[in-house]
């Protein structure tokens, strides 16, 4: 019996890979067409990428030829070792801006997914009374200008006792509604038969959330977290308005300053080539995992 | 439900019996209430009361430093009468520029989405990560790249080219001339629109049931354009939607181009002076934020409005 049942299976892949061939062949082409086709806009597109390497690993002869060349002639990474040296003669040296940055990067981003995800379950899987408001509200915040706001924020910090603390830092961004809404238009697409069938066999809500929910979509998740972490990892805002000790303040504050009102000066603009660079690797590393996870989970998820 | 008392069908519910009813439906869902509580609180705090707080100081003269004065309805009097700038170039400015950024934008987020979607795995991301890409380094080549293509004399890339092949006499003087500063800011921006929208439809067009493309051949269907129209596009409404009211967010808010470019603000002649930067120049050059909190509420009616009547445009397709 197991035999036949082994035969079966074999029968059934033999025609699964066939069918997999065919339709590989059939696709090849026009993604060789597709590939070819977008590559001049890809290079075209990545030229900020490639800019960004270059200019950090510049000389300062060539930082400041005209018009600039892109790419690099003499490389050096004398810019990484100045901005190392300058702040040794300061109080606040450049490894406690990138303590703070990665302690209110990481806090702020994991807070934003998870209270986003929680958020986004019952406004699209429970009617329940007032969800259509907390829903237009979010989708009413999104379309707020936050110039506008920064003052009565300013005022709310300032009355809650939390200036020059982390949890300054980390609060104001807690309240990503781009999030909610996007996790509330991906679980939307969650078939409700699903968590009916769930709830019969005896799963509580918090565990169909996490059990079913959350895994279908990931791949909301995984982009949710490349936007939460740009907007941490990026953030002046919180350190230039809610914080007023220096040793409180963040990695891109730091790098604010070093070319703030100095932008027709020579001095500094190699290190902060280099900073610039220091900045985006993280956000590139984020984007490339998290991309990927998206990509491979679409492959694998079978619930639909 | 069958635990309630039948009701007679034509008797209206009274007050006590309908609050009754809700405090009930209310506590059957105490567990929803739970999950969005964490958010709600931080949204309450730092966004709601901030808006809340803005919506009032607009009625206001506020210049930062003493206590807020009732004006009434005066700013907005003045902003569609008195304020020249705004009628005449901040507002026609704000609508080229959305016309031209908004549709277009999706449309290209749509369409590259898509191809990409095509590719194999590895490739995908890579073809992904260059078109966020501009959306990554979120402006700090973006100035840099761009200035130096248009730069004024011939030194700058366009210019030295145009010079090279015998197209124009002199170089022009791309970024401080009005003729070419929106136009250039529509370029940038449309380039630089691949953001989260993009980022949205792409994980939309993967989620897409492979299973659904084979049904639908099995039922007739045999272009690679008949799949979008009648598969891709219908299964993936919500992305779409959010993409939609994404670009319109990007466009109504999108400021600081001009005035990066062009390195003044207010930009030459108000040649491209948007809506933010309208914000900017009254909140925290003129420090007139009563008038400045006046204008994003203006700002965030006609975001409204648009986001409505998208969602008017997507809707009747959504019971089809």
């Amino acid at each position: 019996m197991q035999e036949a049942r082994m035969t079966a299976m074999q029968r059934k892949l033999k025609i699964k890979w066939s069918d997999f061939v065919l339709a590989l062949k059939l696709i090849d082409r026009a993604q060789i067409w597709i590939a070819i086709c977008l590559l001049p806009l890809a290079i075209f597109m990545l030229l900020p990428l490639v800019y960004l390497f270059n200019h950090a690993f510049k000389p300062l002869h060539e930082l400041f030829k005209f018009p600039p060349t892109f790419i690099v002639r003499e490389p050096t990474t004398g810019n990484f070792s100045e901005l190392f040296a300058m702040t040794e003669s300061t109080i606040v040296p450049v490894s406690r801006y990138v303590f703070n940055s990665v302690v209110v990067t990481l806090l702020s981003s994991v807070a934003m997914v998870i209270t986003g995800a929680m958020c986004a379950y019952p406004l699209s899987k429970h009617p329940f009374p007032g969800s259509k408001l907390v829903l237009g509200l979010i989708m009413l915040s999104l379309l707020f200008a936050t110039e506008a706001i920064a003052i009565p924020r300013f005022i709310v910090i300032q009355s809650l006792g939390i200036m020059n603390t982390y949890l300054g830092h980390v609060l104001p961004l807690v309240a990503m509604p781009v999030g909610v809404f996007l996790l509330k238009q991906f679980m939307d697409q969650v078939p409700n038969e699903l968590l009916e069938a769930a709830k019969i066999d005896g799963a509580k809500e918090f565990k169909i959330f996490l059990r079913i929910v959350m895994p279908i979509v990931t791949p909301a998740i995984a982009t949710i977290s490349i936007l939460a972490f740009q907007s941490a990892w990026g953030n002046i805002e919180t350190s230039t308005l809610f914080m007023q000790e220096d040793s409180m303040k963040t990695l891109p504050f730091y790098m604010s300053t070093l070319t703030a009102g100095l932008s027709n000066s020579v001095a500094r603009q190699g290190a902060a080539a280099a900073g610039a660079l220091i900045m985006f690797l993280p956000s590139l590393l984020i984007f490339l995992i998290f991309q990927r996870k998206v990509i491979t989970t679409m492959a694998h998820s079978g619930i639909k | 439900m069958s635990g309630a008392p039948a009701r007679p069908v034509n008797r209206k519910p009274g007050i006590s019996e309908r609050m009754n009813f809700l405090l009930k439906e209310m506590w059957k869902y105490r567990l929803s209430y739970l999950f969005i509580l964490p958010f709600m609180a931080m949204f309450i705090v730092f966004i709601l009361i901030p808006v809340v707080s803005g919506v009032l100081l607009s009625f206001t003269y506020f210049n930062a430093f003493d206590f807020p004065s009732w004006r009434g309805w005066l700013n907005y009097q003045n902003l569609f009468s008195q304020d020249i700038i705004f009628l005449q170039h901040v507002l026609p400015n704000s609508f080229k520029f959305a016309v031209f950024v908004g549709p277009v934008g999706y449309i290209l987020a749509f369409l590259l989405a898509w191809l990409i979607a095509q590719l194999p795995n590895t490739m995908r991301t890579w073809y992904a990560l260059a078109m966020y890409a501009p959306s990554l380094s979120a402006g700090i080549a973006m100035t840099v790249v761009w200035t130096v293509m248009f730069t004024g004399d011939r030194s700058g890339y366009i210019n030295s080219f145009l010079l090279k092949w015998g197209i124009i006499e002199k170089p022009v003087l791309f970024l401080l001339d009005k003729d070419f500063l929106l136009n250039i800011m529509i370029i940038v921006s449309i380039w630089s629109s691949m953001g989260i929208g993009f980022l949205a439809i792409l994980a939309g067009i993967l989620n897409v049931d492979r299973q659904l493309y084979e049904a639908g051949r099995i039922d007739g269907i045999s272009s690679r354009l008949q799949e979008v129209w009648y598969i891709t596009i219908p299964m993936m409404k919500p992305q779409m939607m959010f993409a939609a009211i994404m670009a319109i967010v990007h466009t109504i808010k999108s400021g600081g181009i001009g005035v990066q470019l062009s390195g003044t603000n207010p930009t030459p002649n108000y040649a491209g002076q948007l809506l933010i930067d309208h914000i900017n120049d009254y909140g925290f050059i003129r420090f007139e934020l009563g008038y400045a909190s006046a204008i994003s509420i203006v700002v965030l009616l006609m975001c409204y409005a648009l986001s409505k009547f998208f969602g008017y445009l997507f809707a009747p397709k959504e019971d089809e």
